[in-house]
C-alpha cells in the first residue's frame, strides 16, 4: 500500500470478536464509501469501540474481514494501515511541540525535510493554528488541542479517516463549533471517516449515515432523516431522539390496535396481524389531529422554544408530548387533548 | 508558612542526636589540631586518589549496568498484565527484602572458584580452569549490580507507567515502528525515570560497603573499604573522617548535579 494512496472505500464483513465470554462484535458487515462520513452510534459496551479498534488494527478481530480501498488489512499491523485517527483525549506527545507533533507521521515515511514543513504549515493553516508551531500540547486549550489532533491525523494524506468521540471534552459552545469544522474540512478533503459517539445529537449533526450499534450488533444503518423518521427497531427509535413507542396488531388496512386497546389510524400496508411498533415523536403532536389523545397532565416543564408535556391519557397510555412554547405553560393536573396526524406516525 | 513543625519534632531531635550531631563530630575529627593535612593527605596522595577513581569508575560501572538490565525489565512490568507485573514485583522486591549479607554470601557461594558458577562450567567441559569471579573487579560488578538493581527497577517503572497508553497506541497508528516508538516516545517520556534511578544507584555505589568488601576480599580497595581499614586497622581516626568528608563532598555534588540537570518531563495520564 502506498504512503499517500489518499482517500479510499471501507468494507467490514462479518468481522467478530469476543473477551471471554463477551461477545463485543457479532458478524459485524458496513460498507463506508469513499468519502463519506458514517457515525456509528451506540451505548458505552455496544462494541462501537471495539469495532473502531479493529478497523485501527489495535484489536484482532477473530473472524472476518477488513478491506481499505480493495486491499485487505485485517492482519495489518497499526503502523502499516495508513489510517489517521483521532483519540479520545487527543493523545498528544507531550514532549513535542504542535509543529513536531504534526511532523511526526512524515518523519516516520522518511519524507525529506522541506516537503514535511511545507506539509505541517499546510495542516495547521487548515485547523487554523497558524503562530502555535512552537507551543506544547500542555499550553493549548482543549479545542486547540484537538484540532492539533485533527492536524496530525489528516497530513499524511490518510486512506481513512477515525474519530473517536473527539468532542467529549469539550464544553458544549467549543464543541458545536468543532463539529461543524470537522465537518467542513471532512467535506473539503472528501476523506472516508468514521465517526464514533454515543450522543445521538451530535451524531445527527455530522453524519452523512448513521450506524446504530447494541450488544455487538448493528441495529440499523440508513441516512440520519431515516435514522429518525423510520427507525427499523425499538432500540434505535428509543436511543435516538424522545419518543413514544407502543406495541400494537394491525386490525385493519392502516389501523393499529395498542395493546392496551386504543385503536390509532395510521399509514401503513404491513396485512392485518402483523404484531408492529409504533413511534411517535413528541414533536408531532399538534393541538389536533386524526388521532386525538385527552390526557391529564402529570408534568409539564418550560423549555424555552418548547413546553414538554407528559400526559396520563386513557388506556394507560402515557405520552410525552412537545408544544411550541405559546401562552401559558399547561399546570399539572389539568386535561390537555392534543392530536397527531397518521403519516406523522411511524410503524415498524 | 504557618504550619506548625510540633508533629515533626520527635523526628527532628532522633535525626539531630544520632545523626547530624555524630556527623558534625566526625567533621571535627578530621581537622584536629587545627589543620587540614588528612584532606591534603586525602587529595594529594596518588594512592587515594587511586582508590577514589575506582569507586567512581565501579559506580558508574554499576550504575550503566543497572540501566541496561533494568530498563527493559522496569518496561516490561509496567506494560505487562497486572498477573506478570506483580511476578515482577515479587522477584524485584522480594531480594530487597533480604539483607544484603545474605544475599552477598550467596553471591560467594556461586563465584567462588569452587563456586557453582565454575563447578558447572568444568563439569560442562566448556571451560578446564575456572574463571576468577570471586575477589576481584568482576565479582564486585555483579554483586553491586545485583544488589542495586531495585532502585534502578522502581522509578523507571513508575515512569513508564506514567505514560498514557493512548500516546505510543497513536504513535504506531501514525506509521512508528517498535523502535520508533521506543526512541521517539517512550525514552524521552521516561528520562526523569532513567534519571532518578542512576542518580539513586550511583550515590548508593559510591558509599556501598559490605558487597564490595566481601566479594572484593580485601584486592579491590574503594572509598568505603580503605575507611574502614583506616578506623579497624590503622586507628587512624582523624584521616578517616578526612575522606568520609570527601565521599560526603562528592555525593553531595553528584546529587546537585543531578539536580541542577533533571527537567520534569511532562506525561498526561
Amino acid at each position: 500500500m502506498s504512503a499517500s494512496g489518499g482517500s479510499a472505500d471501507l468494507l467490514i464483513e462479518g468481522v467478530g470478536k469476543r473477551f471471554g465470554e463477551v461477545v463485543a462484535l457479532d458478524h459485524v458487515s458496513l460498507k463506508v464509501a469513499q468519502g463519506e462520513l458514517l457515525t456509528i452510534l451506540g451505548p458505552s459496551g455496544s462494541g462501537k469501540t471495539t469495532l473502531l479498534k479493529v478497523v485501527a488494527g489495535f484489536e484482532t478481530p477473530d473472524g472476518g474481514r477488513v478491506t481499505v480501498g480493495g486491499v485487505e488489512i485485517t492482519a495489518l499491523p497499526p503502523a502499516k494501515r495508513d489510517i489517521g485517527m483521532v483519540f479520545q483525549n487527543y493523545a498528544l506527545f507531550p514532549h513535542l511541540s504542535v509543529a513536531a507533533n504534526v511532523a511526526f507521521p512524515l518523519e516516520m515515511r522518511n519524507i525529506a525535510k522541506p516537503e514535511i514543513e511545507r506539509r505541517v504549515a499546510e495542516a495547521l493553516a487548515m485547523v487554523e493554528l497558524k503562530g502555535y508551531e512552537a507551543r506544547l500540547p500542555r499550553q493549548l486549550s482543549g479545542g486547540q488541542q484537538q484540532r492539533v489532533a485533527l492536524a496530525r491525523a489528516i497530513v499524511f494524506n490518510p486512506r481513512l479517516l477515525l474519530l473517536d468521540e473527539p468532542f467529549g471534552a469539550l464544553d458544549r459552545k467549543l464543541r458545536e463549533t468543532m463539529q461543524l469544522e470537522v465537518r467542513r474540512l471532512q467535506r473539503r478533503l472528501g476523506l472516508t471517516t468514521i465517526f464514533i459517539t454515543h450522543d445521538q445529537e451530535e451524531a445527527l449533526v455530522l453524519s452523512d449515515r448513521i450506524a446504530v450499534m447494541n450488544r455487538g450488533t448493528i441495529q440499523q444503518i440508513a441516512t440520519t432523516t431515516e435514522i429518525y423518521e423510520r427507525p427499523a427497531n425499538d432500540f434505535v427509535a428509543d436511543f435516538v431522539g424522545e419518543s413514544n413507542i407502543y406495541h400494537g396488531t394491525m386490525s385493519g388496512p392502516g389501523t393499529v390496535t395498542l395493546d392496551g386497546g386504543r385503536t390509532l389510524t395510521v399509514r401503513s400496508d404491513k396485512p392485518a396481524g402483523t404484531k408492529v411498533g409504533v413511534l411517535m415523536r413528541p414533536e408531532r403532536f399538534a393541538s389536533s389531529g386524526t388521532n386525538a389523545f385527552t390526557g391529564e397532565v402529570i408534568e409539564s416543564v418550560y423549555l424555552g422554544t418548547s413546553f414538554k408535556l407528559r400526559l396520563a391519557c386513557e388506556g394507560g397510555l402515557e405520552l410525552l408530548v412537545r408544544q411550541p412554547a405559546r401562552g401559558a405553560l399547561p399546570a399539572t393536573a389539568t386535561r390537555v387533548t392534543v392530536g397527531i396526524d397518521p403519516e406523522s406516525i411511524h410503524v415498524f | 508558612m504557618n504550619r506548625s513543625i510540633f508533629p515533626a519534632l520527635p523526628a527532628l531531635i532522633l535525626l539531630f542526636v544520632f545523626f547530624l550531631f555524630p556527623v558534625v563530630r566526625m567533621l571535627g575529627f578530621s581537622v584536629e589540631g587545627g589543620t587540614f593535612d588528612w584532606y591534603a593527605k586525602a587529595l594529594g596522595e596518588q594512592l587515594y586518589l587511586r582508590v577514589f577513581w575506582n569507586t567512581f569508575e565501579i559506580a558508574l560501572l554499576v550504575t550503566f549496568f543497572c540501566l541496561l538490565l533494568g530498563y527493559p525489565l522496569g518496561f516490561l512490568m509496567a506494560t505487562t498484565t497486572p498477573f506478570w507485573a506483580t511476578m515482577g514485583f515479587i522477584f524485584v522486591l522480594l531480594p530487597l527484602w533480604t539483607s544484603v549479607l545474605v544475599r552477598t554470601y550467596a553471591w560467594m557461594v556461586l563465584l567462588g572458584r569452587n563456586g557453582v558458577f565454575n563447578r558447572t562450567l568444568i563439569e560442562a567441559g566448556v571451560i578446564t580452569d575456572p574463571i576468577p569471579m570471586l575477589h576481584n573487579f568482576t565479582g564486585v560488578l555483579i554483586g553491586m549490580v545485583h544488589v542495586l538493581l531495585p532502585y534502578m527497577v522502581l522509578p523507571i517503572y513508575s515512569a513508564v507507567r506514567k505514560v498514557d497508553p493512548a500516546i505510543p497506541a497513536a504513535a504506531a497508528g501514525l506509521g512508528a515502528s517498535s523502535f520508533a516508538i521506543f526512541r521517539r516516545i517512550y525514552l524521552p517520556l521516561t528520562l526523569n525515570g532513567i534519571f532518578a534511578g542512576s542518580v539513586l544507584v550511583f550515590v548508593l555505589s559510591l558509599g556501598f560497603y559490605i558487597t564490595p568488601a566481601l566479594l572484593g576480599g580485601g584486592r579491590v580497595i574503594i572509598i568505603a573499604v580503605l575507611i574502614e581499614q583506616q578506623v579497624r586497622e590503622a586507628l587512624n581516626w582523624p584521616f578517616a573522617a578526612a575522606l568520609s568528608a570527601v565521599l560526603l563532598a562528592a555525593t553531595f555534588a553528584v546529587y546537585a548535579l543531578a539536580q541542577r540537570y533533571s527537567q520534569p518531563v511532562e506525561t498526561t495520564r
